[in-house]
Protein backbone atom coordinates (compact mmCIF):
# COMPACT_ATOMS: atom_id res chain seq x y z
CA UNK A 1 0.00 0.00 0.00
CA UNK A 2 3.03 2.46 0.94
CA UNK A 3 4.27 2.05 -2.60
CA UNK A 4 1.09 3.72 -4.17
CA UNK A 5 0.52 7.48 -4.47
CA UNK A 6 -0.71 8.39 -1.13
CA UNK A 7 -2.29 11.28 -2.26
CA UNK A 8 -4.65 9.65 -4.92
CA UNK A 9 -7.21 9.94 -1.99
CA UNK A 10 -10.21 10.32 -4.92
CA UNK A 11 -10.06 6.61 -5.55
CA UNK A 12 -12.00 5.07 -2.53
CA UNK A 13 -10.50 1.36 -2.12
CA UNK A 14 -12.51 -0.84 -3.88
CA UNK A 15 -15.32 -2.42 -1.60
CA UNK A 16 -17.83 -4.86 -1.66
CA UNK A 17 -20.56 -2.20 -1.62
CA UNK A 18 -19.30 -0.77 -4.57
CA UNK A 19 -19.61 -4.01 -6.51
CA UNK A 20 -22.79 -4.99 -5.12
CA UNK A 21 -24.33 -1.58 -6.05
CA UNK A 22 -22.62 -2.24 -9.78
CA UNK A 23 -24.81 -5.59 -9.90
CA UNK A 24 -27.93 -4.20 -8.75
CA UNK A 25 -27.25 -1.55 -11.69
CA UNK A 26 -26.31 -3.74 -14.39
CA UNK A 27 -28.70 -6.18 -14.00
CA UNK A 28 -31.63 -4.28 -16.09
CA UNK A 29 -29.66 -5.27 -19.21
CA UNK A 30 -29.05 -8.49 -18.62
CA UNK A 31 -32.58 -9.19 -19.98
CA UNK A 32 -30.97 -7.72 -23.54
CA UNK A 33 -27.90 -9.68 -23.27
CA UNK A 34 -29.13 -13.02 -22.81
CA UNK A 35 -31.23 -13.32 -25.99
CA UNK A 36 -28.34 -12.17 -27.78
CA UNK A 37 -26.13 -14.27 -26.50
CA UNK A 38 -28.61 -17.49 -26.83
CA UNK A 39 -28.49 -16.38 -30.01
CA UNK A 40 -24.77 -15.92 -30.36
CA UNK A 41 -24.66 -19.99 -29.33
CA UNK A 42 -27.53 -20.54 -32.06
CA UNK A 43 -25.51 -18.97 -34.82
CA UNK A 44 -22.33 -20.74 -34.01
CA UNK A 45 -23.97 -24.05 -34.12
CA UNK A 46 -25.67 -23.07 -37.88
CA UNK A 47 -22.17 -22.07 -38.80
CA UNK A 48 -20.74 -25.13 -38.57
CA UNK A 49 -18.78 -24.35 -34.97
CA UNK A 50 -18.41 -27.28 -31.91
CA UNK A 51 -20.28 -25.71 -28.90
CA UNK A 52 -17.14 -26.05 -27.61
CA UNK A 53 -15.94 -23.82 -29.66
CA UNK A 54 -18.43 -21.08 -29.73
CA UNK A 55 -18.39 -20.74 -26.43
CA UNK A 56 -14.48 -20.33 -26.23
CA UNK A 57 -14.96 -17.67 -27.94
CA UNK A 58 -17.52 -16.26 -26.30
CA UNK A 59 -15.31 -16.49 -22.96
CA UNK A 60 -11.81 -15.07 -24.79
CA UNK A 61 -13.24 -12.25 -27.28
CA UNK A 62 -16.34 -11.21 -25.32
CA UNK A 63 -17.48 -8.69 -27.92
CA UNK A 64 -21.14 -9.94 -28.88
CA UNK A 65 -20.99 -7.68 -31.98
CA UNK A 66 -17.74 -9.02 -33.60
CA UNK A 67 -18.63 -12.28 -32.69
CA UNK A 68 -21.52 -11.76 -34.75
CA UNK A 69 -19.58 -11.00 -37.39
CA UNK A 70 -16.95 -13.32 -37.39
CA UNK A 71 -19.77 -16.48 -37.00
CA UNK A 72 -21.47 -15.01 -40.06
CA UNK A 73 -18.14 -14.84 -42.30
CA UNK A 74 -17.78 -18.36 -41.19
CA UNK A 75 -20.73 -19.44 -42.02
CA UNK A 76 -20.27 -17.72 -45.56
CA UNK A 77 -17.50 -19.86 -46.16
CA UNK A 78 -14.93 -17.10 -45.48
CA UNK A 79 -12.08 -19.38 -43.76
CA UNK A 80 -9.33 -16.69 -43.57
CA UNK A 81 -7.62 -15.62 -40.20
CA UNK A 82 -6.06 -12.44 -41.73
CA UNK A 83 -9.81 -11.26 -42.95
CA UNK A 84 -11.92 -12.42 -40.03
CA UNK A 85 -9.28 -11.23 -37.42
CA UNK A 86 -8.99 -7.46 -39.18
CA UNK A 87 -12.63 -7.47 -39.38
CA UNK A 88 -12.96 -7.84 -35.50
CA UNK A 89 -10.33 -5.19 -34.80
CA UNK A 90 -12.25 -2.77 -36.97
CA UNK A 91 -15.91 -3.55 -34.98
CA UNK A 92 -13.66 -3.69 -31.77
CA UNK A 93 -11.85 0.07 -32.47
CA UNK A 94 -14.90 1.66 -30.52
CA UNK A 95 -13.65 0.31 -26.99
CA UNK A 96 -10.28 2.69 -27.45
CA UNK A 97 -12.32 5.50 -27.17
CA UNK A 98 -14.35 4.04 -24.40
CA UNK A 99 -10.82 3.22 -23.05
CA UNK A 100 -9.35 6.78 -23.13
CA UNK A 101 -12.69 8.10 -21.95
CA UNK A 102 -12.15 6.09 -18.77
CA UNK A 103 -8.40 5.82 -18.50
CA UNK A 104 -7.93 8.66 -16.28
CA UNK A 105 -9.50 6.80 -13.69
CA UNK A 106 -8.71 3.32 -14.60
CA UNK A 107 -5.10 4.30 -14.42
CA UNK A 108 -4.98 4.89 -10.44
CA UNK A 109 -6.03 1.65 -10.21
CA UNK A 110 -3.42 -1.70 -9.33
CA UNK A 111 -1.74 -2.72 -12.79
CA UNK A 112 -2.82 -6.30 -12.50
CA UNK A 113 -6.56 -4.69 -11.90
CA UNK A 114 -6.54 -2.40 -14.96
CA UNK A 115 -5.15 -5.24 -17.77
CA UNK A 116 -8.29 -7.35 -16.22
CA UNK A 117 -10.96 -4.23 -16.27
CA UNK A 118 -9.81 -4.04 -19.71
CA UNK A 119 -9.99 -7.55 -20.97
CA UNK A 120 -14.02 -7.21 -19.77
CA UNK A 121 -14.80 -3.56 -21.39
CA UNK A 122 -17.87 -3.31 -23.40
CA UNK A 123 -20.42 -0.64 -24.45
CA UNK A 124 -22.65 -1.86 -21.73
CA UNK A 125 -19.91 -1.64 -18.63
CA UNK A 126 -18.59 1.84 -19.98
CA UNK A 127 -21.93 3.09 -19.96
CA UNK A 128 -22.97 1.76 -16.38
CA UNK A 129 -19.27 2.52 -14.87
CA UNK A 130 -19.17 6.28 -16.73
CA UNK A 131 -22.71 7.28 -15.45
CA UNK A 132 -21.84 6.20 -11.80
CA UNK A 133 -18.77 7.67 -12.08
CA UNK A 134 -20.68 11.52 -13.28
CA UNK A 135 -23.26 10.69 -10.74
CA UNK A 136 -21.28 10.00 -7.18
CA UNK A 137 -17.46 8.35 -7.63
CA UNK A 138 -15.37 6.30 -9.98
CA UNK A 139 -14.82 3.00 -8.99
CA UNK A 140 -12.13 -0.37 -9.40
CA UNK A 141 -15.24 -2.49 -7.60
CA UNK A 142 -18.12 -1.04 -8.84
CA UNK A 143 -16.75 -1.54 -12.78
CA UNK A 144 -15.51 -4.58 -12.02
CA UNK A 145 -19.33 -5.85 -10.25
CA UNK A 146 -20.24 -4.43 -13.99
CA UNK A 147 -18.02 -6.00 -15.74
CA UNK A 148 -18.47 -9.43 -13.94
CA UNK A 149 -21.92 -9.80 -13.83
CA UNK A 150 -21.71 -8.65 -17.54
CA UNK A 151 -19.00 -11.48 -18.62
CA UNK A 152 -20.94 -14.32 -16.77
CA UNK A 153 -24.45 -13.84 -18.44
CA UNK A 154 -22.07 -13.86 -21.80
CA UNK A 155 -20.65 -16.72 -21.25
CA UNK A 156 -23.28 -18.94 -19.76
CA UNK A 157 -25.93 -17.51 -22.15
CA UNK A 158 -23.56 -18.60 -25.38
CA UNK A 159 -23.41 -22.45 -23.79
CA UNK A 160 -26.94 -22.38 -23.03
CA UNK A 161 -27.53 -21.12 -26.52
CA UNK A 162 -24.95 -23.68 -28.15
CA UNK A 163 -26.39 -26.45 -25.93
CA UNK A 164 -30.04 -25.66 -26.21
CA UNK A 165 -30.61 -24.08 -28.70
CA UNK A 166 -33.24 -25.88 -30.32
CA UNK A 167 -35.53 -25.21 -28.17
CA UNK A 168 -35.22 -21.34 -28.47
CA UNK A 169 -37.41 -20.35 -31.90
CA UNK A 170 -35.78 -17.53 -32.08
CA UNK A 171 -34.78 -15.67 -28.55
CA UNK A 172 -35.03 -12.06 -30.07
CA UNK A 173 -38.40 -12.10 -31.43
CA UNK A 174 -39.72 -11.00 -28.51
CA UNK A 175 -37.80 -7.54 -28.17
CA UNK A 176 -36.34 -8.42 -25.20
CA UNK A 177 -33.12 -6.30 -26.95
CA UNK A 178 -34.79 -2.94 -25.77
CA UNK A 179 -33.82 -3.33 -22.42
CA UNK A 180 -30.18 -2.05 -23.42
CA UNK A 181 -31.90 1.40 -24.77
CA UNK A 182 -34.38 1.68 -22.32
CA UNK A 183 -31.59 1.42 -19.64
CA UNK A 184 -29.25 3.99 -21.33
CA UNK A 185 -31.97 6.38 -21.86
CA UNK A 186 -32.22 6.27 -18.08
CA UNK A 187 -28.42 7.15 -17.86
CA UNK A 188 -28.23 9.75 -20.82
CA UNK A 189 -31.45 12.01 -20.06
CA UNK A 190 -30.02 14.07 -16.69
CA UNK A 191 -27.05 14.35 -18.54
CA UNK A 192 -28.87 16.12 -21.29
CA UNK A 193 -30.39 18.54 -18.19
CA UNK A 194 -27.07 19.56 -17.58
CA UNK A 195 -26.34 22.32 -19.96
CA UNK A 196 -26.79 23.36 -23.76
CA UNK A 197 -23.92 21.51 -25.11
CA UNK A 198 -24.59 18.22 -23.46
CA UNK A 199 -27.83 18.33 -25.57
CA UNK A 200 -26.15 19.81 -29.12
CA UNK A 201 -23.99 16.64 -28.75
CA UNK A 202 -26.60 14.73 -28.24
CA UNK A 203 -28.34 15.75 -31.32
CA UNK A 204 -25.52 15.63 -33.64
CA UNK A 205 -24.77 12.16 -32.43
CA UNK A 206 -27.81 11.25 -33.44
CA UNK A 207 -27.69 12.43 -36.73
CA UNK A 208 -24.46 11.24 -37.50
CA UNK A 209 -25.11 7.70 -35.59
CA UNK A 210 -28.66 6.91 -37.91
CA UNK A 211 -26.62 8.41 -41.15
CA UNK A 212 -23.51 6.55 -40.34
CA UNK A 213 -25.69 3.62 -39.54
CA UNK A 214 -27.16 3.71 -42.75
CA UNK A 215 -24.17 4.13 -44.92
CA UNK A 216 -21.36 3.16 -43.58
CA UNK A 217 -20.34 -0.85 -42.93
CA UNK A 218 -19.78 -2.86 -39.28
CA UNK A 219 -19.84 0.11 -36.43
CA UNK A 220 -18.03 2.53 -37.87
CA UNK A 221 -20.93 4.72 -37.28
CA UNK A 222 -20.19 4.59 -32.98
CA UNK A 223 -16.46 5.95 -34.12
CA UNK A 224 -17.35 8.61 -36.31
CA UNK A 225 -20.15 9.85 -34.81
CA UNK A 226 -18.75 9.78 -31.65
CA UNK A 227 -15.10 11.32 -32.22
CA UNK A 228 -17.12 14.36 -34.67
CA UNK A 229 -20.41 14.84 -31.80
CA UNK A 230 -17.36 14.70 -29.26
CA UNK A 231 -15.11 17.41 -30.73
CA UNK A 232 -17.97 19.86 -31.61
CA UNK A 233 -18.49 19.56 -27.35
CA UNK A 234 -15.53 20.46 -26.57
CA UNK A 235 -15.12 23.15 -29.67
CA UNK A 236 -18.20 24.78 -28.29
CA UNK A 237 -16.55 24.59 -24.63
CA UNK A 238 -13.48 26.31 -25.53
CA UNK A 239 -15.46 29.00 -27.29
CA UNK A 240 -18.50 29.22 -25.24
CA UNK A 241 -15.11 30.32 -22.78
CA UNK A 242 -13.56 32.88 -25.09
CA UNK A 243 -16.83 34.76 -25.60
CA UNK A 244 -17.86 35.17 -21.49
CA UNK B 1 -11.37 -28.25 -30.92
CA UNK B 2 -9.99 -27.83 -34.56
CA UNK B 3 -6.65 -26.06 -34.79
CA UNK B 4 -7.77 -23.65 -37.00
CA UNK B 5 -10.69 -22.67 -35.01
CA UNK B 6 -8.55 -22.31 -31.94
CA UNK B 7 -6.16 -19.77 -33.96
CA UNK B 8 -8.81 -17.59 -34.99
CA UNK B 9 -10.34 -16.75 -31.88
CA UNK B 10 -6.97 -16.50 -29.98
CA UNK B 11 -6.17 -13.52 -32.93
CA UNK B 12 -9.53 -11.99 -32.26
CA UNK B 13 -8.90 -12.48 -28.60
CA UNK B 14 -5.39 -10.80 -28.90
CA UNK B 15 -6.64 -7.52 -31.17
CA UNK B 16 -9.98 -6.87 -29.44
CA UNK B 17 -7.63 -6.77 -26.00
CA UNK B 18 -5.58 -4.08 -28.09
CA UNK B 19 -8.29 -2.21 -28.58
CA UNK B 20 -9.22 -2.33 -24.69
CA UNK B 21 -6.13 -1.64 -23.19
CA UNK B 22 -4.35 0.17 -25.44
CA UNK B 23 -5.81 3.49 -24.13
CA UNK B 24 -4.74 2.68 -20.86
CA UNK B 25 -0.83 2.51 -21.96
CA UNK B 26 -1.39 5.90 -24.11
CA UNK B 27 -3.21 8.26 -21.40
CA UNK B 28 0.51 9.57 -20.21
CA UNK B 29 0.96 10.90 -23.10
CA UNK B 30 -2.56 12.52 -23.66
CA UNK B 31 -2.70 16.22 -24.54
CA UNK B 32 -4.44 18.85 -22.07
CA UNK B 33 -7.25 19.34 -24.89
CA UNK B 34 -8.04 16.44 -25.06
CA UNK B 35 -9.61 16.48 -21.54
CA UNK B 36 -12.09 18.66 -23.27
CA UNK B 37 -13.56 15.90 -26.11
CA UNK B 38 -13.34 12.88 -23.78
CA UNK B 39 -15.97 15.40 -21.38
CA UNK B 40 -18.55 14.33 -24.43
CA UNK B 41 -17.45 11.38 -25.05
CA UNK B 42 -20.02 9.38 -22.82
CA UNK B 43 -23.29 11.58 -23.85
CA UNK B 44 -22.14 10.47 -27.70
CA UNK B 45 -21.89 7.32 -26.87
CA UNK B 46 -25.15 6.63 -24.83
CA UNK B 47 -26.91 8.70 -27.74
CA UNK B 48 -25.30 6.27 -30.65
CA UNK B 49 -26.35 3.25 -28.50
CA UNK B 50 -30.06 4.32 -28.30
CA UNK B 51 -30.84 5.81 -31.08
CA UNK B 52 -29.96 3.59 -33.70
CA UNK B 53 -31.46 0.37 -31.99
CA UNK B 54 -35.03 2.77 -31.99
CA UNK B 55 -34.81 3.69 -35.89
CA UNK B 56 -33.34 0.90 -37.26
CA UNK B 57 -33.88 -2.02 -35.25
CA UNK B 58 -33.99 -3.92 -38.45
CA UNK B 59 -31.01 -2.36 -39.98
CA UNK B 60 -32.88 -0.09 -42.23
CA UNK B 61 -34.72 3.74 -41.07
CA UNK B 62 -38.02 2.44 -40.04
CA UNK B 63 -39.98 5.97 -38.78
CA UNK B 64 -43.58 3.81 -38.67
CA UNK B 65 -46.06 2.63 -36.10
CA UNK B 66 -44.72 -0.47 -37.25
CA UNK B 67 -41.40 0.53 -35.60
CA UNK B 68 -42.22 -1.83 -31.85
CA UNK B 69 -38.80 -0.37 -30.69
CA UNK B 70 -39.21 3.76 -31.34
CA UNK B 71 -42.88 3.58 -30.31
CA UNK B 72 -41.68 1.92 -26.48
CA UNK B 73 -38.71 4.12 -27.09
CA UNK B 74 -41.16 7.27 -27.00
CA UNK B 75 -42.79 5.85 -23.74
CA UNK B 76 -39.32 4.76 -22.11
CA UNK B 77 -37.87 8.58 -22.82
CA UNK B 78 -40.76 10.07 -21.44
CA UNK B 79 -40.39 7.54 -18.70
CA UNK B 80 -36.95 8.14 -17.92
CA UNK B 81 -37.64 12.03 -18.04
CA UNK B 82 -40.04 12.24 -15.73
CA UNK B 83 -38.65 9.13 -13.10
CA UNK B 84 -35.06 9.35 -13.82
CA UNK B 85 -35.67 5.73 -12.00
CA UNK B 86 -34.51 2.30 -14.45
CA UNK B 87 -37.41 0.16 -13.21
CA UNK B 88 -39.88 2.09 -14.15
CA UNK B 89 -38.52 3.26 -17.53
CA UNK B 90 -37.08 -0.64 -18.41
CA UNK B 91 -41.01 -1.74 -16.86
CA UNK B 92 -43.54 0.30 -18.83
CA UNK B 93 -41.32 0.18 -21.50
CA UNK B 94 -40.91 -3.80 -21.95
CA UNK B 95 -44.87 -3.71 -21.51
CA UNK B 96 -45.95 -1.61 -24.65
CA UNK B 97 -43.02 -3.66 -26.11
CA UNK B 98 -44.65 -6.59 -25.44
CA UNK B 99 -48.42 -5.40 -25.75
CA UNK B 100 -47.41 -4.20 -29.37
CA UNK B 101 -46.01 -7.90 -30.16
CA UNK B 102 -48.98 -9.11 -28.84
CA UNK B 103 -51.57 -7.22 -30.56
CA UNK B 104 -50.28 -7.02 -33.90
CA UNK B 105 -48.69 -10.31 -34.77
Amino acid sequence: MEAGKSSAAIIPTPSTEDFRIALRDTSPILLGIVPFGITCGVMGLTAGLTPLETIMMSIMVFAGASQFVAISMLGAGITSWSVIVFTTLLVNLRHLLMGASLAPYMSQLPKPLQALLAFVLTDESYAITISRTHNGHYSGAYQLGASVLLYTTWAVSTAVGAYLGSYFPDPLAWGLDFAMPATFMVLLIPRLMEDRIQQIVCAIAAVLAVAGALLLPGKWYIIIACLAASAVGAYLEGGKGGAQ
Amino acid sequence: MRSDIFWLILGMTAVTYMTRISSLGLIRFMPPWMEKWLKYVPTSVLTILIVPALLLPQGRLDISLQNHYLLAGLVAALVAYKTRNVTATLGLGMAVMFSLRWLSI
